[in-house]
């Protein structure tokens, strides 16, 4: 333990005028940390799914984010590669290390050139997947991995992201419920990325310009995965 | 940073008299208090979150030493180190130790107050080191060797000209002739010299908004992506913060997250909120191999359980400033130091004393704008009075200002010849002023009728006109 430690954690209980918490504070402390509770959630997190859905797609929208349904998994590649023609996009990806992604049906798109890994200085393009989307403010969360490599959110210039229904929720906190259930109580992702549409700044005059270093354009692929649970 | 807050008098004059600033801070009185609003409009539950936010805080606060020790261990677990910081000299020594034992050349870093609270990138640049701010904003200060003006919008103080003409004096590798007019081309041409710099760095170094203990977790909140740039593709990343960001949960930090951004730039939320917790996995393909936390004191540990606790709830939202009639007049530089507005009033005197800041918390119509907009309910313009009552036991306020205080005060501790006084004051001063309705010139008042007339009184005073409608049954 050092000393400096000492120094800060004693002047912090000299200034608030008591020794170390008792046990019976400390066990209350600790009970908050190990069950955390939902604070106040307003009304708008808490639609039913399907307005959720809708609201998901108006935020994306409302953030310069551009949002396309589709019926299944099936129909990504060629509405990647619509998507990269419309927006005049060299016909390149770069892949998360994912079996879905991995396994959809590429060859439908056969002028794509996909590649997978980590993102690359000259990447223009990734697609990645995500670990929910957060209606009440059309936000992505990514949840970094071996499947879902951080780079690929931020380097290249434009961010293509498969989202299926089943991954919309709410707020915040159910997303933080569906991360305890998959990795444990206490336990992150050494990256958890909360993205809420394209890179932007404010910094000259007050001017909104997307594109700052992050992603010029967000693209979402929500993709309707109801029938296969 | 060198402080000049002592000069705010002189530093506010040069600044009302500063044709650029003033059309540069144009942008600010609108801009930012209209969005807010609208954002404010479309939540119901803003003001309620409000209060759970600062309920948060004030349970955090009442209980730090048990959170930070959490904090720490959660660190650890997650294979990243904490290092403990009592002053700024400790955490500026901390962040070289690291630097040299890694052999950083190139270091780049998000947007941080607490590193200009220490001077970091003046120590790192003494030190060898290659330091690249990458914030759009902080970057164009840098280039001008300027501290920022505002919390979260560091170069709102300049105009697109002036950071074309540093970016044509500065970016002499690129074509004389291309055009850079326009703010979109000006962004252009950032992001393409900074992208080489973070490829380069080997050493990324952000702030924190906030810190988690139930995970050990840090969290910046930034909107230009260079925060995430910065500490995921360099070899190191150390996390500069001080020791009030930590809070309880996820849940809590989720309810504080939502009234942030909303009262910074009233967006419903900003483009990227990332929370990073140790160094990259064994099985991750990126992220840093090692995952720093200088947790920085310096003279806030002795603001708990005193009359400026509730300043340590702020989260540097920057409203207080977007709202305050003075910083709009005067700008950021004119307190004199990293923290300006009214959280700055407030702050800089507990930070580096009331004899070199005194002037700061004058610097207040106590119109209570801030308070009213502040997220986390912060009482500043209370806090400020305590500082001009603090200024004053001190004997740091002027004498002519003291013997004033002093004459009013004989009189006010007696009502009937405060009375007497000030209603022959009244009656002298409506006769006198009737003709023309107000006084251009009035002596012992000299220092408000240079700049401004002096509305003549209509012949009684505020007591006596009380008394009346009192008296006349209330209309």
């Amino acid at each position: 333990m050092s000393s400096a430690r000492q120094q800060i954690l004693a002047s912090v209980r000299r200034s608030l005028r008591r020794a170390e918490p008792s046990a019976e504070t400390r066990a209350e402390l600790e009970q908050r940390l190990a069950a955390p509770t939902a604070n106040l959630i307003p009304q708008r997190a808490q639609l039913p799914h399907a307005e959720q859905l809708d609201l998901m797609e108006a935020m994306l929208q409302e953030l310069k984010a551009t949002v396309v349904r589709l019926p299944g998994e099936a129909a990504v590649p060629q509405a990647v590669a619509d998507y990269l023609k419309s927006e005049n996009l060299p016909p390149k990806l770069r892949l998360a290390p994912r079996d879905d992604l991995r396994h959809l049906p590429w060859d439908s798109a056969p002028l794509l050139e996909v590649e997978e890994g980590i993102a690359e200085a000259d990447d223009a393009t990734s697609l990645t997947g995500a670990f929910a989307g957060i209606a009440e403010t059309g936000t992505l969360m990514m949840a970094s991995g071996p499947e879902a490599p951080t780079t690929l959110n931020f380097l290249p210039e434009n961010h293509i992201v498969v989202l299926r229904t089943s991954q919309v929720i709410g707020s915040y906190e159910e997303a933080w419920q569906r991360l305890r259930a998959a990795l444990g109580p206490g336990v992150m992702p050494r990256a958890v990325n909360m993205i809420t549409g394209p890179s932007r700044t404010g910094d000259i005059e007050q001017t909104i310009l997307l594109g700052a270093h992050g992603p010029r354009r967000l693209h979402v692929l929500l993709v309707d995965d109801r029938d296969s649970g | 940073m060198q402080s000049t807050s002592h000069a705010f008098k002189d530093n506010a004059r040069a600044a009302l008299a500063n044709q650029t600033l003033q059309k540069a801070m144009r942008h600010v009185k609108t801009g930012f208090i209209d969005k807010r609003a609208k954002a404010r409009a479309r939540l119901p539950e803003f003001d309620a979150l409000r209060d759970v936010a600062r309920d948060i805080k004030n349970h955090t606060l009442a209980n730090l030493d048990f959170y930070l020790e959490r904090y720490e261990e959660k660190v650890i677990a997650s294979g990243g180190q904490v290092h403990w910081a009592p002053t700024a000299e400790d955490a500026v020594k901390a962040v070289l130790d690291i630097c040299r034992r890694v052999d950083a050349r190139v270091v780049t870093k998000g947007k941080s107050m607490i590193s200009e609270e220490i001077a970091l990138n003046q120590a790192m640049e003494r030190a060898g080191l290659d330091v690249v701010e990458t914030d759009l904003g902080e970057y164009i200060i840098q280039l001008r060797k300027e501290p920022p003006s505002h919390i979260i919008a560091p170069a709102v103080h300049l105009t697109k000209e002036q950071v074309e003409a540093d970016f044509r004096h500065h970016h002499r590798e690129l074509p004389p002739e291309r055009a850079l007019g326009e703010p979109v081309q000006l962004v252009a041409e950032a992001r393409q010299m900074l992208r080489r710099r973070f490829l380069e760095a080997d050493v990324g170094i952000t702030g924190a908004n906030f810190l988690v203990a139930e995970t050990g977790t840090s969290i910046i909140v930034t909107n230009e992506g260079n925060g995430d740039l910065t500490q995921t593709l360099p070899r190191v990343h150390i996390v500069v913060a001080s020791l009030e960001k930590v809070v309880p949960t996820l849940e809590d930090v989720s309810t504080i997250l939502r009234v942030l951004a909303r009262s910074a730039t009233g967006q419903e939320f900003s483009s990227y909120t990332t929370f990073s917790t140790g160094p990259r996995r064994p099985e991750d393909p990126d992220g840093p191999e090692e995952y720093h936390v200088i947790l920085l004191d310096n003279g806030r540990s002795n603001m708990l359980g005193g009359q400026f606790q509730d300043m340590l709830r702020c989260i540097r939202c920057g409203a207080c400033m977007n709202h305050c009639p003075v910083y709009h007049a005067v700008g950021g530089h004119a307190y004199g130091w990293v923290y300006p507005g009214p959280m700055g009033a407030v702050l800089t005197p507990n930070l580096i004393g009331v004899d070199e800041a005194g002037h700061l918390p004058n610097a207040s119509t106590f119109c209570g704008r801030c308070e009213a907009v502040c997220p986390m309910r912060i009482p500043l313009p209370k806090m400020m009075r305590h500082w001009r009552e603090r200024e004053f036991e001190r004997h740091l306020t002027p004498a002519t200002v003291r013997s004033g205080l002093a004459l009013w005060a004989f009189f006010a501790r007696r009502p009937k010849l405060y009375r007497f006084a000030t209603g022959l004051q009244a009656r002298l001063l409506g006769r006198l002023g009737r003709a023309a309705g107000r006084f251009d010139a009035l002596p012992f008042a000299r220092g408000w009728t240079r700049h401004r007339d002096f509305p003549a009184p209509e012949g009684r005073t505020f007591q006596q006109l009380w008394a009346e409608r009192q008296k006349g049954g209330r209309r």
